[in-house]
């Protein structure tokens, strides 16, 4: 009975097998996109799914890269590290020879080990890792490694570009942080605490609080510290649910004050916070709906092929991230990840919002970045909600450089 | 009960068994050898879980704290091997599994004391804490980012550096032996069956004059062990631990593991790990919905297959030495069109409206079951459900059947008993 | 300072009858049958997206009645089609039945609203601010909560001690053989109570949803704090679940706002900090860093120290 019950196993477990392994598929070029598909952070994986979909269609039907068209294979890591790991090992073994992946630090930071180990222990066989929205600063300094691309400019980067801000206003006295308790959230606050002492060393910072990631449901607690802290200005990292359940509190709670956020005009944001958070509600970002007097052409192309009003185009930079492949393709004369990498090392390449460049040193991307203010007098708005943003200051490329700690490896 | 003679032909067969998977072709992909290293660590984490509620009848909500934790202490450890300890990675299992005696002892004292709703809430409460507790705890747990090290910058063992998946394969398909036949060994002894007078009757252990109280504090100590020992392996195939180790949703898998494979036996177990690891990590793939299907198979077996997959084998193998064989192979035949008919009607009910809700985008167009359709339009909708209505029917019809036939083949094994 | 206790207060006040809401059911249920109904949470998120649907449809204040009585019918028919088949199998049974129950009722929302947060913003009539205090607005729906948390515990009260019904289901509490015995058709009785107490869950998702973020998660995030209040309330008492849900709301609320920690009380004392980085860590956790802990802490120290919590009539 026992060699019975053996033998159903063993052929279950190989019938399973069999299932599970996917044929092999035609001679395409296999990115494995990694990013929360359900659960609280869906919403930005999806979005963002759709950017890739966009993009990769559009270099496609233009040829591919070196004459190889591009697959996308999609993967649900719910945030989770583990699960990335998990869902990287099948990227890998269903083909994926570039992984792209951009919400959560945490998983960035498991992401980015896994390769480089991956790659020690299996040369010939490499895999880029693109990282589009991570911004936690370890990732190009102590943890930066040579398989490893940012395309988005990160903390540091966008904290000074905050305190330019800050230091020209006079009215900001009181300044309260509040952020996720992880090292995303933590390096907001660290970047916080280093800018405004360079900066505005008159500003008193009020209150300087961590919590629990993803895991808040009423912020009305918060925005009583916040209000009985005298702050008129709150610097935050929060996004997604954290974000927008943040802005809810404050409408109820009918809070007034200076927003300075990294993702104030994300999914579900500004909707959250309506008219209470014009003049008041400040993003750092790459790009937004009106930072050119028109809208551009992919812009029109994206909106007219995701009709949804949740289907803004909120990562210009993974336009950007494209561009720089299909670049570096073509430099390269050749797809694979080695020569992909090399490639990339030093690419400069123009955009309709300025040049950008690639670091050599620790593969940060520099590309123009934007402080913006919510308003209600602007041509675009996001989320026909009537609002959206409009520039207070451009800084170029170049400009955004920090100094960097990293000392990595190259094949 | 367990049930099976200690035969060694079969633990022999066993380990030939776990030798010869990674060879199987299909399973030969270093993905395919990474899924079976996933099932061989559910597998020691289901066995711990099926001492402690299979033998000795103590619902968990928490389970996964032990592993989880033990888990953070072989990843510790690992990261002092890295930095120059010089114990071999085989080893570091080991203290996965200390680890989790340790937090058994600590935590079973408290909790033990009771059994039944009021244990099962008291591990719901401390999985809640300590899940709570991982993220403010940055230097053992790591934050959110949790814990990493590497399994090869260590000392060579028998000139393998375990870089590769066959090698760690290997290293947990051995580790799932030596668990298997210690806790088997652990049932047998007179601790091990006390385990099953309490589940069964811990009023009378009582009269007899044992304390249950001891003997749950026992069995809840060596499971957690055991479970540390999973979570040590985990750390070595994954070479990170993070918060999610110890969490609800990894406690409520191996309920459903153990449950859905079999919680009176001990083959079940491992059954379940099998089963539930290859439906989370493959038929993903397929379907979006496969979570709710899972939920669905685990109702179902709680309300009628209370002896899961290997309580249904058994009862099947019990009944092939029946003559009533022939008349229930029959229904089933007959049975086999209506139920697949059911099952599919369904399916697609569920995956078009998977489809419409969460993954507009993709279009509306899908084939299932070979047939391409379009789900905006009324008639997919219409004929599935009428398929599923027409299915259901029939097996109504069908059932007396079935259940007659059964009752013969039951009426012959009583009558041979 | 005085503006932090009123605000906290407040807001605890809020967020433990919220609880209430949400518990009071699950009490019922519970203390009637045994059953850890690991479902009531979802059965709360399901008033809260069937709330969102009918009030597109009908309004908000017709849906205020029909998402909780269409909630009672699918608690019904749990009870009848499905637990009811589970009980002679034995409490662990019904647990994991009803445990399955909430991964199936999760997936069904997913099935019919989508994974992403919908977004289920408080009804424009009673979108505005009830009152200001210290330059602080208080918006009306927070009032509003409070008052049908109330009211479902005035209801509840009465109905137990003033209906026969009401009498024959408190006996049930204590003595559910001897009822049985007495004649009582008691799986109808588990029907009818199964029934009221997922109408209370859904009731409660009326007002949650809005309050709170409506997404398929709902249920995950709310469901352990439930048990906590059921079990430190006490089995088979409503008051009980009362001050429990009271207690963790203010409580919690409360320990949000205080930014010390253990180590700064020792520094307080003038005594130092003992080496070694992971106590040291321990002690340098705020309060407010660890206000999420304070429930389960104390669900376990009541299950070891008073298993049948506050105010329980019964011991399981």
């Amino acid at each position: 009975m026992r060699e019975l019950f053996h033998r159903i196993a063993k052929y279950g477990l190989a019938l399973a097998a069999v299932l599970a392994a996917l044929p092999a598929a035609a001679d395409t070029l296999k990115i494995g996109y990694i990013d929360p598909l359900s659960g609280g952070a869906a919403s930005a994986g999806v979005n963002a799914q759709k950017h890739m979909i966009f993009f990769i269609d559009r270099i496609n039907a233009a040829g591919g890269l070196n004459g190889q068209k591009l697959e996308l294979l999609s993967y649900d890591n719910k945030v989770n590290p583990q699960e990335s790991l998990i869902m990287l090992k099948k990227a890998i073994d269903e083909g994926a020879r570039i992984v792209m992946q951009g919400n959560g630090s945490a998983v960035a930071l498991a992401l980015t080990d896994a390769v480089l180990k991956h790659n020690e222990r299996n040369p010939g066989k490499e895999v880029l890792f693109f990282n589009y929205a991570a911004i936690d600063p370890a990732l190009t300094n102590e943890k930066c490694n040579f398989w490893h691309f940012r395309f988005d400019a990160d903390v540091d980067m966008k904290m000074a570009a905050f305190g330019d801000v800050i230091a020209a206003d006079k009215d900001i006295h009181k300044v309260y942080l509040i952020n996720q308790d992880y090292s995303f959230g933590k390096a907001v606050a660290a970047a916080a605490h280093r800018i405004l002492a360079a900066k505005r060393p008159d500003v008193q910072i009020v209150g300087d609080e961590l919590h629990p990631l993803q895991k808040i449901q009423d912020f009305s607690p918060y925005v009583a510290k916040i209000k009985a802290s005298g702050a008129d200005t709150v610097i935050t990292g929060n996004w997604s649910n954290d974000m927008l359940l943040l802005f809810k509190a404050g409408k109820d709670a009918g809070l007034k004050v200076n927003w300075f956020t990294y993702y104030g005009g994300g999914l579900g944001s500004v909707p959250a916070i309506g008219h209470d958070g014009v003049g008041y509600l400040k993003q750092v970002t790459e790009h937004h709906k009106n930072v050119l007097p028109y809208l551009l052409p992919e812009e029109v192309a994206f909106h007219k092929r995701f009709t949804d009003k949740s289907d803004e185009m909120y990562y210009w930079r993974i336009r950007n991230m494209f561009a720089m492949l299909e670049a570096a393709a073509k430099k390269a004369k050749s797809n694979d990840p080695v020569k992909l990498a090399h490639a990339l090392e030093g690419l400069k390449l123009d955009t309709p919002l300025g040049p950008m460049e690639m670091r050599a040193d620790n593969h940060q991307l520099l590309q123009p970045l934007f402080v913006s203010t919510l308003s209600d007098k602007v041509k675009y708005d996001v989320e026909h909600s009537g609002l959206g943003f409009k520039t207070d200051k451009k800084i170029s490329a170049a400009d955004t450089a920090m100094p960097t700690t990293c000392k990595m490896t190259r094949p | 009960m367990t049930k099976g003679a200690t035969r060694p032909a079969w633990w022999v067969g066993a380990a030939a068994l776990l030798a010869v998977l990674p060879w199987v072709p299909g399973l030969q992909s270093d993905f395919g050898r990474s899924l079976l290293s996933q099932m061989g660590i559910a597998a020691v984490f289901a066995l711990s879980y099926n001492l402690l509620l299979g033998q000795t009848g103590l619902l968990s909500f928490g389970h996964a704290v032990y592993f989880g934790l033990g888990g953070y202490a072989a990843i510790h450890l690992l990261r002092a091997v890295n930095g120059g300890w010089p114990i071999p990675v085989p080893l570091v299992p080991l203290a996965g599994a200390a680890a989790g005696l340790g937090f058994g002892i600590v935590f079973g004292a408290l909790t033990t004391r009771r059994g039944g709703t009021i244990f099962a809430l008291i591990t719901l409460g401390v999985g809640e804490l300590v899940r709570a507790a991982s993220l403010m705890l940055p230097s053992f747990f790591g934050g959110e980012e949790g814990v990493t090290a590497s399994r090869t910058e260590a000392p060579r063992w028998l000139g393998l550096d375990f870089g590769s998946q066959l090698q760690v394969y290997y290293l947990i398909a051995a580790w799932l032996f030596v668990a298997a036949i210690l806790i088997h060994a652990f049932m047998r002894t007179p601790v091990g069956r006390l385990c099953n007078a309490v589940r069964d009757n811990p009023e009378r252990v009582e009269f007899v004059g044992y304390d249950p109280r001891r003997v749950r504090f026992i069995a809840f100590s060596v499971a957690a062990a055991f479970a540390g020992l999973a979570g040590g392996l985990h750390a070595i195939n994954y070479e990170i631990v993070t918060g999610e180790a110890v969490g609800a949703t990894r406690s409520g898998a191996v309920l459903l593991m153990v449950y859905i494979g079999g919680v009176h036996h001990f083959v079940g177990a491992v059954l379940g790990a099998a089963a539930i690891t290859w439906l989370q990590v493959s038929l993903s793939d397929y379907t979006s919905a496969w979570l709710l299907y899972l939920g669905l198979i685990f109702m179902g077996m709680v309300a009628f297959v209370p002896g899961g997959l290997a309580g249904l084998a058994m009862i099947h193998l019990s009944a092939l030495r029946t003559r009533a064989v022939a008349a229930i192979a029959r229904s089933y035949l007959l049975a086999l069109p209506f139920a697949l008919a059911t099952l599919a009607g369904a399916a697609t009910l569920i995956e078009i409206a998977y489809r419409r809700s969460t993954q507009p985008e993709a279009g509306a167009l899908m084939t299932l079951f070979w047939i391409p359709m379009d789900t905006a339009k009324p008639w997919p909708w219409i004929g599935a459900a009428g398929v599923l209505a027409l299915g259901a029917a029939a097996l109504a019809r069908i059932r007396p059947r079935v259940a007659a036939a059964w009752e013969r083949a039951a009426e012959e094994i009583h009558a041979h008993a | 300072m005085r503006e932090i206790v009123v605000f906290s207060l407040l807001n605890g006040a809020v967020y433990g009858l919220l609880l209430f809401m949400l518990s009071s059911g699950l009490t019922l249920i519970f203390s009637m049958m045994g059953v850890l109904n690991f479902a009531h949470a979802s059965v709360f998120m399901l008033g809260a997206y069937l709330s969102w649907q009918i009030s597109r449809w009908i309004g908000f204040w017709p849906a205020l009645v029909v998402a909780p009585l269409l909630c009672g019918l699918v608690g019904a028919a749990i009870e009848r089609y499905g637990l009811a088949r589970v009980h002679r199998l034995g409490h662990v049974a019904e647990i994991l039945f009803t445990f399955g129950l909430a991964y199936v009722i999760g997936e069904l929302v997913i099935m019919a609203w989508g994974r992403n947060p919908i977004e289920n913003r408080v009804p424009a009539s009673i979108d505005f601010a009830a009152f200001r205090i210290y330059g602080t607005s208080y918006p009306f729906y927070k009032v509003l909560m409070t008052m049908i948390s109330v009211g479902m515990f005035a209801f509840l009260w009465l109905a137990f001690k003033r209906t026969r019904v009401g009498l024959v289901i408190q006996a049930a509490l204590t003595h559910p053989r001897m009822v049985s015995a007495l004649g009582h058709d008691v799986p109808r009785l588990f029907v009818l109570v199964f029934a009221i107490g997922s109408a209370l869950a859904g009731l409660a998702g009326v007002i949650g949803g809005f309050a709170l973020l409506t997404e398929p998660n709902m249920a995950a995030a709310l469901g352990p704090i439930v048990f906590v209040v059921i079990v430190v309330g006490g089995l088979g008492s409503i008051p009980g679940a009362f001050i429990a849900s009271m207690l963790i709301g203010v409580v919690q609320t409360f320990a949000v706002a205080v930014d010390y920690s253990l180590a700064d009380f020792l520094r307080a004392l003038g005594m130092g900090l003992p080496p070694g980085s992971a106590l040291r860590e321990m002690l340098a956790i705020k309060l407010s860093q660890a206000a999420p802990l304070i429930p389960y802490l104390l669900l376990v120290l009541m299950l070891i120290v008073r298993p049948r919590g506050l105010m329980g009539t019964r011991d399981t």
